[in-house]
């Protein structure tokens, strides 16, 4: 099976304390660390996974700027046979919609019968999978945390509400976001990414993929971000000061007087 | 002024308590809206639903097919791209059938697309603007979506406050002959309930909840101490079930349970829309977490900025004496 896997380069919420800049068009990108989205990590290891099955390759692709390269590399060292870079100044600014178009251009220039993304990535809008799918005519299934193989059709498994699974079985080609849990992804280890430091990852430009550049970018963009900015809240908690011990004293109180603690 | 459509979520003849929410977020695109509810289904349930969004919506179009029984969003993506008028703004709940039907159906409607709406600004002209979030929630942004082509959005759950006014009497109107070809490549099989677990975390009443603050699975034991020395059972969020470091029965959230403790400690849970969407029942709610930024800190009752590797443990040893 050809599976083609569309990752993204992302400061990692895990290990950033994300802060706005004072002008509100940016959060504060200096000394963030960056990582492949968490989704699409997984979304390779099931790629892998089903490759080693059923044999074929794993293509990862990647729409970004020079930087984005190491994701890709190492989602190479954790298995996958090709990357892709697609990068041009005029996919800036594109907006999901954008994205998915310039997405659509790289799956026309391959022969591909699966297509996978994560199921959502920093911005949460879970959105790019789909509209590849439409824009392709390919079926699409969201959330996935299942994939058995089959001939021209694959079973997968959704996860849906309360943590039940929806059952479908799709045609291939067919578009899939994956959903975390799905599978246990492979350790990268340094070792690893200096065997793909010299493999050679293409870079397709707009016009290398045919995609117009007045229909990507943020002429073309009918979402765009005005700002990001904070929020009034509410009071929000009583944050508990002093010393561990008094934190602890405080919070033991409190408990008691809760029913938390008899 | 656009016409407004609300995709209406329904089980067992109950409209979703989303629906409501639909209601008030198109009011607040416009205050004098006639929004019409869209209802998809089959036999007496649909019936029952097309009447419960009568009472929230001035109109109400129900498509009755055999293939729309169960809510494939494939099928469901066909339909709508067949009825909903070039132009329309669509509000849909950003629920697991939303994040699957709605951004393909944009491309099938050529409109807009807005994901995990919280809240709706105002609307100028052809700009809509509404509030989102980004990087876990850590971020609030203001999001113009040009609606000159219409408009699909997906709103949070349990963002938008039903407005508390009279029950209307909307008019419902049989749709389905309206409906053509609904074959799709996607065939829904069945649903396979989730596996009860050892303990259930939904009768606690005192749950010690664990996030991805607790870094490893050998620290497992720690959350067990506290909650063992409270008399508390241990819950945990996504990415510890991810991890397979806790079953999934102990997961709280709207993909995993939904508790209603009296007590819930947050432990090194950043707090993100779907864990909070598993809480119910306004529990007296302690957060502790090193980040004080977490969004944990908003809902909070009590915040305490502490690394919990380090608090648990002292916690335990001063309640064990």
């Amino acid at each position: 099976m050809e599976i083609l896997v569309c990752v993204k380069r992302v400061p990692d919420t895990a290990e950033n304390e994300i802060a706005i800049k004072s002008d509100g068009t940016d959060i504060q990108r200096d000394d963030l660390v960056y990582s492949v989205n968490e989704w699409d990590n997984y979304a390779v290891e099931e790629a892998i996974q089903i490759r080693d099955k059923v044999g074929g390759s794993v293509t990862v692709v990647t729409v970004g700027d020079s930087e984005a390269e190491e994701v890709l590399r190492r989602q190479m060292a954790m298995g996958a046979d090709n990357g892709i870079l697609l990068a041009d100044d005029a996919f800036e600014g594109s907006d999901g919609r954008g994205i998915a178009a310039i997405l659509k251009a790289v799956v026309a220039k391959g022969k591909y019968d699966l297509v996978l993304t994560g199921a959502q990535a920093d911005d949460g809008a879970a959105q790019v999978g789909g509209m590849l799918a439409a824009m392709l005519d390919w079926p699409y299934a969201s959330l996935v945390n299942k994939i058995d193989t089959g001939d021209k059709s694959l079973k997968i498994g959704r996860e849906i509400e309360g943590g039940n699974q929806e059952m479908n079985e799709i045609d291939l080609p067919c578009v899939l976001s994956i959903q975390t849990g799905i599978n246990e992804p492979r350790y990268v280890g340094i070792r690893g990414i200096r065997k793909v430091a010299s493999i050679e990852i293409p870079t397709y430009a707009a016009a290398d993929l045919g995609v117009a550049a007045d229909a990507v970018g943020p002429a073309a963009a009918r979402v765009k971000r005005v700002d990001y900015f904070t929020p009034e809240m509410g009071a929000g908690a009583e944050i508990l000061e002093g010393s561990m011990e008094e934190k602890i004293d405080k919070l033991i109180e409190l408990l008691k007087a809760k029913g938390g603690l008899k | 002024m656009a016409q407004i459509f609300a995709y209406i979520t329904h089980k067992g003849g109950a409209v979703d308590d989303t629906a409501a929410e639909l209601a008030a977020a198109a009011q607040k695109i416009d205050a004098a809206a006639q929004v019409t509810a869209i209802v998809v289904g089959a036999g007496a349930d649909l019936d029952a639903a097309c009447q419960g969004a009568a009472k929230l919506f001035a109109q109400v179009w129900k498509f009755d097919n055999a293939a729309l029984a169960y809510p494939n969003g494939e099928v469901v993506r066909k339909l709508l791209s067949q009825v909903v008028p070039a132009g329309s703004i669509l509000l849909v709940p950003h629920d697991t059938f939303g994040m699957d039907m709605a951004p393909g159906l944009s491309i099938k409607l050529d409109a807009a697309y807005a994901a995990d709406v919280v809240a709706i600004e105002s609307l100028s002209g052809t700009e809509l603007k509404v509030v989102r979030q980004e990087f876990a929630g850590m971020a609030h942004t203001h999001i113009a979506v040009d609606i000159a082509k219409g408009a699909v959005l997906t709103l949070r759950p349990g963002s938008f406050q039903p407005e508390k006014g009279a029950e209307l009497a909307g008019t419902v109107s049989d749709k389905s002959g309206d409906a053509g070809d609904l074959g799709t490549k996607r065939r829904y099989l069945e649903t396979v309930e989730a596996e009860m677990g050892d303990v259930d975390i939904t009768k606690a009443d005192v749950l010690v909840s664990v996030g991805r603050g607790i870094e490893d699975q050998d620290n497992i034991g720690v959350a067990e101490e506290l909650a063992e020395a409270m008399g508390a059972v241990v819950s945990c969020s996504r990415p510890i079930v991810d991890a397979k470091w806790l079953e999934k029965s102990r997961q709280v959230g709207t993909s995993g349970k939904t508790v209603k403790p009296k007590v819930y400690l947050a432990m090194g849970i950043s707090g993100s829309f779907q864990h909070l969407g598993g809480i119910k029942g306004s529990p007296f709610i302690v957060a502790v977490n090193k980040n004080p930024k977490a969004p944990i800190f908003q809902v909070a009752d009590i915040g305490i900025v502490e690394n919990i590797l380090e608090f648990m443990p002292a916690l335990t040893e001063k309640i064990s004496g």
